[in-house]
């Protein structure tokens, strides 16, 4: 039984949130025991054995090369498009994650005019379809751009990171403006009565505190940004999926189209799982103790 | 008008505050001396910690005066960093910055707001630490420490900005009765250095040990004022005798 002390009227106070998840002598909830990483780790297996097989079945003789060859052979260039798809996700983060801060905290600030643009601004980005800002980024953004007279090349892969960061600004932005209000008033307080100005007390004060209530929401964007990472490929960017097309049309082989497919989606899951399950864990470790 | 010692230190004039259509104090004349310990005592919702926290400018106030020094606090170019170093103030739920050691919440403000050297404020803080009887303790988070043990590290910090005066907004309110008395001691040795202190306290016992003047609030008023020995012997008012025997 998940709420053991559950009332079967709703009485005032009693919200299901505010009960313990589970109580500590009981067995673990039935989800909790069947999706942990071995079981997850068998599905995937399962799924890729399932899949792969017919089409390795469809080889007829000896004439071509086997499936699990030719991935092999692929691999390296796989991989250094994967690491472009890396690459970009880091920077993307990076340069979101540096305007989410500083748009969360004008989202708090003291005057009326720059809470409004700032919260327009995140409303906007966090509203918007991923693949719309990156055409956008492409689109609107020069190829160079001369600054004191030498031209500046501005690749496509720079814009695909401004635009993939537009977004995650936007939900940094978020999770810091909440964090900063989840801060007690009395941090505010017992600052300022030593002295602080507003910046010092933000500074010093309220954003170190901020970190751990972000931590995990910040991964968990992380991880989502490198699995919107492959819609770079759409506009132009040689990462891993436009290496992977790349491939399959050198290959000219139907059957090579879905272990090909696999085989990028098997890249992604090792490298977003462990993210993902480390992210729960902070999660668990953060959580409030009611 | 330069201000000098024999005035009043804290001075407040008529003052008004209102939270919205509530108002909250109505009318609040007091003076407190240099060296003075006044306790502020009245039933819940008089106003006692809107009224220190107004002498601090955490809360601004509608009519009336309140200087300090001879400095007005209600003046919108008042110079807050000027007010908050002759002001210190420990509050109810502590407040005490989990993210830094006990020392380091000491250290903070001297460094970071005074921009004093940081050797100098580290020797001061040990001091304090040690003057508030938490030695050893001086690389503990908050989170490790008791209530009484983190009221007496917030009463250090305060007292690392060299205050004039020290605001204490029912500061035991939130301890256990015996880590309550760690506390008060901390606070009667802090008063019998001279420090010039504003308490509001529901500690009858000790407002009536230290206090020079005990001031009675109900409904933003002060009903009654006087030093504790007439205070708590012979209440003139109904409304404090009533609260008193509630209370005693």
């Amino acid at each position: 039984m998940l709420y053991p002390t559950r009332p079967t009227v709703p009485v005032k106070g009693h919200l299901p949130v505010l009960l313990p998840m589970r109580s500590t002598g009981e067995p673990l909830p039935l989800t909790d025991r069947v999706f942990n990483l071995w079981t997850a780790a068998l599905l995937f297996v399962a799924c890729a054995v399932a899949l792969v097989t017919p089409a390795l079945a469809q080889q007829d003789g000896e004439s071509q090369r086997s499936i699990i060859e030719i991935l092999l052979e692929w691999t390296p260039t796989i991989g250094s498009g994967f690491a472009f798809n890396v690459l970009i996700s880091i920077c993307s983060m990076a340069v979101g994650t540096v305007l989410g801060v500083g748009l969360g905290i004008l989202q708090v600030s003291p005057l009326r005019f720059v809470r409004q643009v700032s919260w327009a601004i995140t409303q906007f980005f966090r509203n918007s379809p991923w693949l719309v800002l990156l055409f956008y980024c492409i689109l609107l953004i020069p190829f160079q751009i001369e600054i004191f007279g030498t031209e500046v090349p501005f690749p496509g892969w720079i814009k695909a990171v401004l635009g993939l960061s537009l977004p995650v600004m936007a939900y940094m932005s978020e999770y810091v403006r909440g964090a900063i209000m989840s801060i007690p008033e009395g941090q505010w307080e017992s600052a300022e009565s030593l002295g602080f100005n507003r910046a010092q007390t933000m500074r010093e004060i309220i954003l170190p505190q901020t970190v751990k209530r972000i931590l995990p929401s910040w991964m968990n964007l992380y991880a989502v940004l490198t699995m919107a990472t492959p819609l770079v490929s759409i506009v132009g960017v040689n990462d891993v999926m436009a290496l992977t097309r790349a491939a399959l049309s050198a290959e000219g082989r139907v059957d090579l189209l879905i272990p090909m497919y696999l085989y990028i989606l098997c890249w992604f899951f090792i490298y977003c799982y462990p993210i993902s399950a480390f992210t729960r864990r902070l999660e668990r470790k953060f959580s409030v103790q009611l | 008008m330069a201000w000098t010692s024999d005035q009043p230190i804290i001075s407040l004039k008529d003052v008004h505050k209102s939270f919205g259509n509530t108002e909250v104090l109505r009318g609040i004349t007091m003076d407190v001396r240099k060296g003075e310990v006044v306790c502020i005592i009245g039933p819940s919702g008089s106003g006692k910690s809107t009224l220190i926290r107004c002498i601090n400018a955490l809360n601004d106030i509608q009519s009336g005066s309140i200087s300090v020094e001879g400095q007005e606090v209600s003046d919108p170019k008042l110079d807050k960093l000027e007010l908050r170093k002759k002001v210190g103030m420990v509050f109810q739920q502590y407040n005490l910055f989990p993210h830094k050691t006990a020392l380091q919440n000491v250290m903070m403000a001297p460094i970071k707001v005074l921009k004093q050297d940081r050797k100098a404020v580290e020797e001061r803080a040990r001091a304090l630490l040690k003057k508030v009887r938490l030695e050893g303790k001086e690389d503990s988070f908050p989170g490790e420490l008791s209530g009484g043990q983190q009221q007496r590290v917030a009463i250090a910090r305060s007292l690392a900005m060299n205050p004039d005066v020290m605001l204490f907004d029912e500061v035991t309110a939130a301890l256990d009765p015996e880590t309550v008395k760690e506390v008060l001691q901390t606070i009667k040795t802090l008063a019998s250095e001279g420090m010039t202190c504003i308490l509001v306290t529901h500690e009858m016992g000790f407002a009536r040990e230290i206090a020079d003047c005990v001031y009675f609030t109900d409904k933003g008023v002060i009903v009654e004022s006087g030093p504790p020995a007439t205070f708590f012997d012979q209440a003139k008012d109904p409304r404090t005798r009533e609260f008193l025997s509630q209370i005693l």
